[in-house]
């Protein structure tokens, strides 16, 4: 079984901040990982191929640097990795990385599992995975926690709101993962040292030949008009003493505000 | 690029019931189309719409597109999807509004690129550009840490997804019941590609939904063992609030996972969250710092959650937790 893993490189997010001067993002220094939920996608994977055999591919797009990331999945176990990656990719929103990623994804062979994670934790929008099932025209489910392989179908639990749903999806299918999945493995020393010699092919237009007009800045209908710093709160109390008199204080303030 | 000038809300519904989301978007939606001079509108795939229209009129909706068919029953992606991409393509709204729930987070993003439109993810706050004709979406990224308003300029619908509780539910009274307008998709010809087997709602000692809740009560390791969740429990049930829960805790197997808000778990909007002896990492924030109001209770002044809160109390929570039930009774008795 050949299942493909999108994986996106994205800054640690607890170390980005907002200057609250020119409303830039403070990224200078701040390392970059694999998205944390696109480990919980590739240990599905790896898990799937432990069961059943095959290979695991992980893909990702962005700039160069992103072949980090990959080598990081290799050496967690992945089989092969391939780096999506053009100046002309650039400023791609969902739609168009949507579009660019499934170019590349129709060019491997044989796939009969792609997954991805739940969101990305910088964009944080979910939609990529949504957005390339659709480019592929293969059936899609949200909110993966389990996958069972069942003939030429897959049986999927999937996280709702207020518990869970069991799907039957025929193959090739498409899933985003939640975190409660599982968690990723160590890396062997054997794969890490593999990792780092692996040939890491680098596809881009030439490769590609997308539409123009459907990737990168060109290719993407939303754009971001501003950026700004979270408000932040100016009435703030601090309240200490009695359980009951703060509480009672609390109580009359909620009440003020209309909000009890 | 010619338009219906209409603004949509995709009016989900589950097992009959129109999610709550839906009357905080046509409420928010009546706002922008004055503002626009558009016409407010509803999508309801369903088996059998009919009686769900009144309500959605009640919020605001001059029309509602039904859509019938025993396979909307229940949502399916590729049913949906097909069934709302064609309405879309046939009327070209020029905005169409879904809840950020987990159908509309599947939905809006296949139906974005069947139809060639953004989208906007996980909306916290819309506006309307009248000069420029563009709907203002903005919404959290990295994790809370900054705010990005996003645009549409040159593509048509433009659409997003937007999180519960952001914005305010007006029911009209009096309204006078609007337009239904029956919509024929055919779906024979849709591949059926997935089944869905089994739902389970886990019934748990709080059944109320985290994303849709008004009020979380949420405990944190200060919470102390797995039974002193009892507390949290209380105060929830006393304010009808859902109970939430830090990682620390889910992870320690004091509570489940369904509880979790944060990064890795749920991100929720409420109008009040009240943190109970959590300490406020940056995980824990990113899922619940959009909230309307934040009161935090912990025993360490220099907690980090401090710095969010509108409503700081200092002491431990085990004297602090059961006070603020004992005078909410109080307060609801009287
Ligand atoms: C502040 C800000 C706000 C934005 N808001 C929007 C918006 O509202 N709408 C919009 O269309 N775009 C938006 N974008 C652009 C968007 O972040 C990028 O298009 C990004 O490339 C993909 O979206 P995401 O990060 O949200 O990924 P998600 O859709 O959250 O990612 C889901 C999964 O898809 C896979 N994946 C995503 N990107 C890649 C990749 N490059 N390579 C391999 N796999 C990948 C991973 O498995 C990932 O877990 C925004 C960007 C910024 C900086
Ligand atoms: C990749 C990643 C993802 C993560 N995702 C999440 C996530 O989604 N959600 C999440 O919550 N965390 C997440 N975490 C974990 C996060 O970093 C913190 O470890 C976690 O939130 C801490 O939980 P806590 O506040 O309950 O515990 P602690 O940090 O141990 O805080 C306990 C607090 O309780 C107070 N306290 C103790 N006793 C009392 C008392 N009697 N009365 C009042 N106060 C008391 C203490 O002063 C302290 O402030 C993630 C971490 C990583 C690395």
């Amino acid at each position: 079984m050949n299942i493909v893993v999108c994986i996106k490189q994205v800054p640690d997010s607890d170390k980005v901040t907002i200057d609250r001067e020119t409303n830039r993002l403070n990224r200078a220094g701040v390392p970059s990982i694999i998205n944390p939920f696109d480990e919980n996608a590739l240990e599905m994977a790896l898990q799937l191929k432990d069961l059943h055999g095959g290979k695991v591919i992980v893909i990702s797009m962005g700039p160069s640097q992103a072949d980090e990331a990959l080598r990081t999945a290799l050496s967690h176990g992945a089989d092969e990795a391939i780096l999506v990656s053009d100046r002309k990719f650039g400023g791609a929103d969902t739609w168009a990385t949507s579009y660019t990623l499934s170019l590349a994804i129709k060019k491997i062979e044989g796939v009969d599992l792609v997954l991805f994670g739940k969101q990305a934790i910088d964009g944080d929008t979910a939609q990529v995975g949504p957005g390339v099932a659709h480019f592929l025209d293969i059936p899609m489910l949200t909110y993966a926690k389990a996958v069972e392989v069942t003939g030429d179908t897959f049986k999927v639990d999937k996280v709702t709101e207020d518990g869970y749903e069991i799907w039957d999806i025929d193959k090739p299918a498409a899933l985003t993962v939640v975190k409660e999945a599982n968690q990723l493995r160590m890396p062997s020393l054997k794969k890490k040292m593999a990792a780092k010699k692996a040939e890491i092919p680098c596809w881009g237009v030439e490769e590609l030949q997308p539409v123009e007009e459907n990737i990168g800045l060109a290719g993407s209908p939303t754009k971001v008009s501003k950026v700004f710093a979270p408000p932040v709160k100016l009435n703030k109390e601090i309240l200490s003493g009695e359980p009951s008199e703060m509480i009672a204080e609390l109580i009359k303030k909620l009440k003020e505000q209309h909000v009890l | 690029m010619s338009t219906t000038k209409e603004l949509w809300v995709f009016a989900e519904q589950r097992e009959g019931k129109i999610a709550g989301v839906v009357q905080e978007l046509l409420s928010q939606g009546q706002i922008l189309a004055d503002k626009a001079g558009f016409t407010l509108a509803a999508v309801l795939p369903s088996a059998d719409g009919a009686g769900l229209c009144q309500e959605l009129y009640n919020f605001g909706a001059k029309k509602v597109y039904t859509i019938d068919d025993p396979k909307l029953a229940d949502y399916q992606n590729d049913y949906y999807s097909r069934a709302v991409a064609q309405l879309i393509n046939e009327k070209k709204p020029e905005i169409v509004l879904y809840g950020a729930t987990t159908i509309g987070r599947s939905l809006a993003p296949t139906v974005a690129v069947m139809v060639d439109a953004g989208l906007t993810a996980d909306c916290t706050e819309l506006d309307f550009d009248v000069e420029a004709g563009n709907l203002l979406q903005t919404r959290p990224a990295f994790g809370g840490n900054i705010m990005a308003t996003i645009i549409c300029p040159d593509h048509r619908p433009q659409m997003s997804t937007v999180r519960s509780n952001v914005f305010k539910k007006t029911k009209l009274s009096d309204r006078e019941a609007g337009e239904q307008i029956p919509y024929e998709v055919d779906l024979s010809g849709v591949p059926e590609r997935m089944r869905r087997l089994e739902s389970v709602h886990e019934a748990d000692n709080n059944s109320i939904d985290l994303n849709a809740a008004q009020f979380i009560v949420s405990g944190g390791r200060g919470v102390g063992k797995p039974e002193n969740f009892k507390v949290i429990y209380d105060l929830a049930s006393e304010l009808g609030a859902a109970v939430g829960a830090s990682r620390a805790t889910v992870d320690a197997g004091w509570i489940s996972h369904h509880h979790q808000v944060g990064q890795t778990g749920k991100t929720v909007c409420p109008v009040i969250y009240i943190a109970c002896g959590i300490s406020g990492a940056i995980q824990h924030l990113a899922g619940m710092q959009s909230s309307d109001m934040i009161i935090a209770i912990n025993k360490d002044p220099d907690a980090p959650i401090f710095d969010i809160a509108d409503y700081g109390l200092i002491g431990d929570l085990h004297q602090i937790v059961p006070e603020f039930q004992k005078q909410i009774a109080a307060a609801k008795a009287s």
